[in-house]
C-alpha cells in the first residue's frame, strides 16, 4: 500500500486500499522452523477446526525436528485417538510414531485439577483443605464459565517455566478455549487484576478482618442488599471462601500478568483460525484488531474448510442456464441420462457460487486487514482419524 | 398442545456445535412460528448481535424490538420480536423488579458488584440470562414495552455447554438453601423441565458435530430436559440420485454421453470441461456417502429430525424465509 494514501486513513486502512489485492501468503513451515518461535497460540471462534489445526501444526513441527508439546482444551476423543492416546489428561503424554529427530507430547487442560494443584501448592495443607471443600470453590473450579480461561493461562505459564528449566520443549502449541467471546482468553489476567484490586473484594473481606476503614454507609447498604438477595448463608460461605483465598490471589495475579507478558514477547506467534463464513471471519477480524491493540504478535490467518475451486471456465450462470434448458427438455422423464447431466451442471453452479462467495468474504477481510498473511486450507472430505490424517492437514496448512 | 398464552409461552431452546448455524436455525424457527400466526420473541444471550445481522436491523438493545413478520399464508401474520439479553442489564432489571433496589442498585454498581456478579461470580451470568428468558416466557407479563408471546425462541449457548447452562439454577438452588434466590431458581428449573420447553439440537452431517449431538442428547436426557428435534443443517444439494452417485463412483459414466447432453444444452464441451464436471461430481459423491453414514447415526438418536439445505448464497433475509418455509413443511412449526 502506498504511504501517501489519502488523508484521514491513518488509524485504519480504508476498504478501498486493498480491493482486488490478495493477502500475503502465510509461510507455516518458516514459522515452525524458526527456533525463536517458542509459543504458538491458535485462536478463533468455535467450530472452525482450531483443535485439529493445533494438533496438525504441532505434529508437523515435531517431524521437522522441534521438541513440541500441544496443550488442547477440549479435544474430541477421536482426535486424542488419532494421536495414539486413548484419553488426554492434565499431564503431557508422548505421542508415539512421530517421525524424525523431534518429539511430540500432548495434553488436555483439566481445569479443576489445575486449580486444585495451584491451591495445594500455594496454601498450607490445613488452609488448602478449607478452600477445597468450600462450596463456592467447588462451584467455581469445576463447572462455571470463565474459569477455563484463567486455568489455560495458568497451565501455559507452568509448562513454559518447566520447559525452560529442564529444556523439555522448545515449542508449545496452545489451543484456546471455545469461548463465547474469543477475547475472554486475553481478558483473563486483566479481569482478575481488576477484580482483586476492586472494592468489592475488600468489602467482602472487611467483616473477616475486623473494623476496617472502608466501612461507610454504602457498605451497609450493599451487604444488606446482598443478604436480602442471596440469603445470609450464601454470603457467609462467600466471605469464608474469599478470606481463605485471599493469600492465594496475589500469586494468581502475578502469574497471570507474567503469562500475559509472555504472550506479548517476540517468541510468541498468534494464529487466528477461521472458516470462510461471515461470522467466523468477523470474529477473526475482531481478534486481529484486538491482538494489535494489546501488542500481541500476530503471525497470520488460517482459513479452514475452504471449498476447492472447480476446474474449467464454465461460470455458475452459464451452468444454471444450461441446467434450465436441459430440465425443460426432459419434462418429467426421471432417471434418464439427461437428468444426470443436469445434476452435474447444477452441482457445478452450486460449487462455483460457494467458491465465489468465499473468495468475496476473504477479499473483504484482506481489504480491511491487508497486512495479515493468510493460509487457505481446503475442506477435507472426512474427519481426521490418525497421524497420517494430521500429517495431511499439516501438509495443506503449509500450502502443499 | 396447551393454549400457550394462558399458561405462558412455548419455549424453544436452540443449541448446536459452533459453526453448525445455530443462530440461523433459531431465526428460521422463529420466523416459521410467526408464519403460523404466532407472536414470537427471539432471544440471544452470547453478545454477538447475530440476530441483528441476520435480519439486517440495527444492533438490538436490552428491549423487545419488532424485527420481522411471518409470511402468514393468507391467515394471521404473527410478529417477530428480537431481544438481546446481556447480564449487566438483566441484573439491574432484576434488582429493580424484585427488590425495588433503586439506590442500592447504584451502590452495588459503584462497589464493582455488578461487574463481579456478571463476569466472575460463579454462574451468576447464566443465572441472569436464564432468569430473563424465564421472565419473557412466563404468563401474565405486565409492564412497559413487554407483551405476552405465544412462543419464545432462545439462541442458546453451544451443545457442549447447554446442560450446564440450563441446569445452572439447580446448582444455585443447591448453594442457596433458602431465600428468594432459591424459589426463583426452582421456578426456572420447573419451566425448563416442563412440557412448555423443547430443546432442539442443530448439527451438520459430519462426524464431530454428530458425536457432540449424541453426547448432548444423552446429557440432556440425564438431566431430565425435554428434547425437541434434531435439525440437520447445511445439507448438500440432492440433485444427483443414489444411482447417479454409484455410477460416478464406479466410473460407469460415459464422458461422451455427458458431452452430447451439454451440447444439446448449448455448451460446447471439450474433454477438460467434461472431466472437470465428473471430477467434481465424484468428490461430491464421496461427501454424500459420508453424509449418508452420519444420517444413519442421527436416525438412531431417537429424536424427530428435520433437514435444511445449504444455501449457496448464504443465509440472508430471503434465505431465512426459505428455511422457515422448509421448517413449516416438515412440521416443526
Amino acid at each position: 500500500m502506498s504511504p501517501q494514501s489519502s488523508a484521514g486513513n491513518r488509524a485504519r486502512v480504508g476498504p478501498l486500499a486493498g480491493a482486488g489485492s490478495t493477502a500475503p501468503v502465510l509461510d507455516v513451515d518458516a514459522l515452525l522452523d524458526d527456533r525463536d518461535t517458542g509459543i504458538i497460540v491458535c485462536c478463533g471462534s468455535g467450530g472452525v477446526g482450531k483443535t485439529t489445526t493445533s494438533a496438525a501444526l504441532a505434529l508437523r513441527a515435531a517431524e521437522r525436528g522441534r521438541k513440541v508439546v500441544v496443550l488442547t482444551i477440549d479435544p474430541a476423543r477421536r482426535l486424542a485417538q488419532s494421536m495414539g492416546i486413548e484419553e488426554l489428561d492434565n499431564t503431557p503424554r508422548p505421542v508415539p510414531d512421530v517421525a524424525g529427530e523431534g518429539s511430540l507430547d500432548a495434553m488436555m487442560l483439566d481445569m479443576k485439577r489445575t486449580f486444585d494443584e495451584v491451591v495445594e501448592s500455594q496454601a498450607s495443607p490445613e488452609k488448602a483443605q478449607q478452600i477445597l471443600t468450600n462450596p463456592f470453590y467447588v462451584a467455581l473450579s469445576s463447572s462455571f464459565a470463565g474459569t477455563q480461561e484463567y486455568m489455560a493461562m495458568e497451565k501455559l505459564g507452568q509448562i513454559h517455566a518447566a520447559a525452560r528449566a529442564d529444556d523439555t520443549y522448545d515449542l508449545i502449541v496452545v489451543d484456546t478455549p471455545p469461548s463465547r467471546s474469543a477475547l475472554d482468553f486475553l481478558d483473563a489476567p486483566e479481569r482478575l487484576s481488576r477484580f482483586l484490586d476492586g472494592r468489592f473484594i475488600r468489602l467482602l473481606l472487611a467483616p473477616a478482618k475486623g473494623p476496617a476503614k472502608l466501612m461507610t454507609a454504602g457498605v451497609g447498604l450493599v451487604t444488606n442488599a446482598m443478604t436480602r438477595i442471596l440469603g445470609a448463608q450464601v454470603l457467609r460461605d462467600m466471605q469464608t471462601f474469599v478470606a481463605a483465598f485471599d493469600t492465594l490471589f496475589g500469586g494468581f495475579r502475578q502469574r497471570a500478568q507474567k503469562t500475559f507478558e509472555l504472550l506479548q514477547a517476540d517468541g510468541t506467534a498468534f494464529l487466528v483460525v477461521a472458516a470462510p463464513e461471515p461470522d467466523a471471519l468477523r470474529e477473526a477480524a475482531y481478534f486481529v484488531e484486538r491482538l494489535s491493540e494489546d501488542r500481541m504478535p500476530l503471525a497470520g490467518l488460517v482459513v479452514n474448510r475452504a471449498t476447492a475451486p472447480p476446474e474449467g471456465s464454465l461460470s455458475a450462470d452459464e451452468a444454471m442456464a444450461a441446467y434450465e434448458r436441459l430440465s425443460r427438455r426432459e419434462d418429467g422423464a426421471d432417471d434418464s441420462p439427461v437428468s444426470r447431466t443436469a445434476g452435474l451442471l447444477r452441482l457445478h453452479a452450486d460449487r462455483s457460487r460457494l467458491v465465489e462467495r468465499e473468495r468475496g468474504l476473504r477479499t473483504r477481510f484482506a481489504a480491511a486487514h491487508p497486512q495479515v498473511p493468510t493460509a487457505v486450507v481446503p475442506a477435507l472430505a472426512g474427519d481426521v482419524h490418525d497421524l497420517d490424517g494430521l500429517r495431511d492437514v499439516g501438509h495443506l496448512l503449509s500450502g502443499g | 398442545m396447551p393454549t400457550p398464552t394462558r399458561s405462558g409461552a412455548q419455549l424453544h431452546v436452540v443449541t448446536g456445535k459452533g459453526g453448525t448455524g445455530k443462530t440461523t436455525v433459531a431465526a428460521a424457527l422463529a420466523l416459521a412460528l410467526a408464519s403460523r400466526g404466532q407472536d414470537v420473541l427471539l432471544c440471544e444471550v452470547e453478545g454477538r448481535q447475530g440476530i441483528a445481522r441476520l435480519f439486517d436491523v440495527d444492533p438490538l438493545p436490552y428491549a423487545e424490538r419488532r424485527i420481522a413478520v411471518g409470511t402468514g399464508n393468507g391467515e394471521k401474520q404473527g410478529a417477530l420480536y428480537g431481544l438481546h439479553i446481556d447480564p449487566e442489564s438483566a441484573l439491574l432489571e432484576y434488582l429493580a423488579m424484585y427488590y425495588k433496589l433503586g439506590r442500592a442498585g447504584k451502590a452495588l454498581d459503584r462497589f464493582g458488584v455488578i461487574e463481579f456478579a456478571t463476569t466472575l461470580a460463579p454462574g451468576v451470568r447464566d443465572v441472569l440470562l436464564t432468569g430473563k428468558v424465564y421472565e419473557a416466557a412466563k404468563p401474565g407479563r405486565r409492564g412497559k414495552d413487554v407483551r405476552q408471546y405465544d412462543a419464545v425462541v432462545l439462541d442458546a449457548p453451544p451443545t457442549g455447554r447447554i446442560a450446564q447452562f440450563l441446569g445452572v439454577n439447580s446448582e444455585l438452588a443447591g448453594l442457596a438453601k433458602v431465600g428468594p434466590i432459591k424459589s426463583q431458581a426452582d421456578q426456572v428449573m420447573k419451566l425448563f423441565r416442563s412440557q412448555r420447553t423443547r430443546i432442539h439440537l442443530v448439527t451438520v452431517l459430519e462426524e464431530m458435530p454428530v458425536q457432540e449431538t449424541a453426547d448432548g442428547i444423552e446429557e440432556l436426557r440425564d438431566h431430565g430436559f425435554p428434547l425437541g428435534s434434531v435439525v440437520v443443517n447445511l445439507v448438500r444439494p440432492q440433485d444427483l440420485g443414489a444411482d447417479d452417485l454409484a455410477a460416478l463412483t464406479s466410473g460407469d459414466v460415459e464422458p461422451a454421453a455427458v458431452a452430447t447432453d451439454l451440447k444439446a444444452a448449448g455448451i460446447e464441451a471439450d474433454d477438460a470441461l467434461v472431466e472437470g464436471l465428473l471430477a467434481e461430481a465424484r468428490d461430491h459423491a464421496v461427501r454424500r456417502a459420508l453424509e449418508d453414514s452420519q444420517r444413519e447415526l442421527v436416525a438412531q438418536l431417537d429424536v424427530p429430525t428435520v433437514e435444511l439445505p445449504r444455501l449457496p448464497g448464504g443465509a440472508d433475509l430471503g434465505g431465512l424465509y426459505e428455511l422457515a418455509g422448509s421448517l413449516c413443511e416438515q412440521g416443526m412449526a
